[in-house]
């Protein structure tokens, strides 16, 4: 079969989505006769400074925030480097003890890293079997010299959901910040950081159909936080560098269409992802689920086909126009096995055999029955080949 | 990534499974990334005649082990010994960088099997 008559089934959205059509739409004005420098104070920049302060309040709005608190960056990545070394070098006067947990991205985690260089110390709080953090070890490792903690809202390779609000509580009982990466939770759970009480939180735009390299990250009134880059004064100088107008134009237009249709969504995934599992589960013997099937953002599924390795089952559903992955897209070029199926304790050969399926608002049942299809010839050859298998 | 080759004999390995009563067993794990492979080989006459094998694995380990199950055919054991991971990736037209410890594991098992097969025979 050639490449055109192939059906394809992208399901690994948690490495990136498409960007919604309409999103692009709000945002080609801005590569096109709305050009302007937002810090210019010509007509042709004042348009685009209120197209950036529109945005600002869009975004505001979705995760109840006032528009004052947000901060445009360059992605996820760069939300997440601001808000812990930000955080850690504007208070490092009253501690260098800052709290995170294992299965973090590594925006987070090598972050901590460089930290770790400079002198501070940091905590990586363990997780259950399914991922989750345990609030009881949070008060244990919390100190008088403890300045922040960071803890993912949704874990990207697994999809477990961390108990946000109990958290942030515990940090501000004891007056310590709370930062917490939302680029996965963003657009499939509510994510008010009111009710959740952070102190930050950081957004990225291509995982909710939006586009690359533009993010976003809540910064409560009050919060003593350094910049990480320097030069003018934009984004009331937290954030050098003239704006991605763009890209931030389709980040907020992203952010509002996800917002409004989260419940609906959520369902659709939801349904999706529980067929997938059952059939599937049905149809294969020996698969194991990574995470907590209910507990989870709703698009995500993390399976372990036992003795079957990772990478050729990819390659081989690839072959056939699927894609999905072994854990983050960034890590898949490493040959360590994931960090967050370690710490959750999944023994070193699942961990190897774990496959992440991340749907998206385009997929339909007629994907879930392509792959429910296809799936168990591949896993049964790649176990007949497998001295880890013994043949029934 | 990898290159036509590899993905053929990604898809279509050659000599997948056990040999029965074999001469010799190479059992090796790959330390860097968990890998596993096991190689079985028949010798006559001092020549390998058939090799059969099993491995647990990235795309790039069940390619390297059909390979050397081709490579070593025929082949005198002073010939087969020859063969390095080296050889088995460039009879691959080669593997990404990334992937080059992969070859470790069906050159190393290659090892393995002829010196259990050696050690088999001195112990007759
Ligand atoms: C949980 C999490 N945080 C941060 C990031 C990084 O976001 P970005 O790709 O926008 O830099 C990702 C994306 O891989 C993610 O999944
Ligand atoms: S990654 Fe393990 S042998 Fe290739």
């Amino acid at each position: 079969m050639n490449d055109s008559q192939m059906r394809r089934v992208y399901l690994d959205h948690n490495a990136t989505t498409p960007v919604h059509p309409e999103v692009l739409g709000a945002m080609l004005p801005y590569y096109k006769e709305k050009f302007g420098n937002a810090s210019s104070i010509h007509g042709f920049g004042k348009e685009i400074k209120v197209a950036l302060e529109e945005s600002r309040e869009k975004v505001a709005k979705s995760i109840n925030a006032t528009s004052n608190e947000i901060y445009f960056t360059g992605g996820g990545t760069e939300s997440d480097n601001l808000a812990i070394k930000g955080t850690a070098f504007a208070n490092r006067k009253k501690g260098k003890h800052i709290i995170t947990s294992k299965i973090e991205h590594h925006a987070i985690l090598e972050s901590c890293k460089f930290l770790e260089k400079e002198g501070f110390e940091i905590a990586y709080l363990p997780v259950d079997k399914s991922g989750f953090v345990d609030p009881d070890d949070l008060k244990k490792a919390l100190r008088k010299d403890t300045i922040l903690v960071s803890i993912m809202y949704a874990n990207n390779e697994v999809g477990t959901i961390e108990p946000v609000e109990e958290l942030a509580k515990i940090a501000k009982d004891n007056g310590v910040y709370f930062h917490t990466d939302a680029v996965q939770a963003m657009g499939k759970i509510p994510a008010d950081v009111q009710k959740l009480n952070v102190d930050m939180l950081s957004v990225s735009g291509h995982k909710i159909y939006g586009p690359k390299g533009v993010g976003a990250i809540y910064i409560r009134k009050g919060t003593r936080i350094i910049p990480w880059s320097h030069g003018g004064s934009h984004e009331r100088s937290r954030r050098a560098g003239t704006e991605n107008v763009p890209g931030i134009v389709g980040l907020a237009k992203a952010l509002e269409i996800v917002h409004k249709e989260m419940e609906e969504q959520s369902k659709h995934l939801r349904n999706l992802t529980e067929t997938f599992y059952r059939k599937l589960t049905q149809a294969i013997p020996d698969v194991f689920l990574n995470g907590h099937l209910e507990k989870r953002i709703p698009n995500t599924l993390s399976l372990s086909f036992k003795a079957v390795e990772g990478e050729s089952i990819i390659l081989s559903l690839d072959l056939k126009g699927v894609a999905v992955s072994t854990g983050s897209a960034c890590a898949s070029g490493s040959l360590e096995p994931s960090h967050v199926l370690s710490a959750m304790g999944i023994a070193p050969e699942l961990a190897q055999a774990a496959i992440r399926f991340s749907f998206g608002r385009d997929n339909t049942m007629e994907d879930v029955d392509y792959v429910v299809k296809i799936l168990p010839e591949i896993v049964s050859r790649l176990r007949s080949m497998s001295p880890l298998y013994a043949n029934k | 990534m990898y290159s036509a080759k590899v993905m053929d004999h990604f898809q279509n390995p050659r000599n997948v499974g056990q040999i029965e009563n074999p001469d010799g067993v190479g059992h090796v794990g790959n330390p860097v990334c968990g890998d596993i492979m096991e190689l079985y080989i028949k010798v006559e006459d001092n020549h390998i005649i058939e090799a059969k094998f099993k491995t647990f694995g990235c795309g790039a380990a069940i390619a390297t082990s059909s390979m050397i199950t081709e490579l070593v055919k025929g082949k005198s054991l002073e010939d087969a010994e020859k063969i390095s991971k080296r050889t088995v990736a460039e009879a691959l037209d080669g593997l990404p960088p990334n992937k080059m410890h992969c070859s470790n594991l069906a050159a190393d098992a290659l090892q393995k099997a002829i010196e259990d097969y050696r050690s088999r025979k001195k112990n007759i």
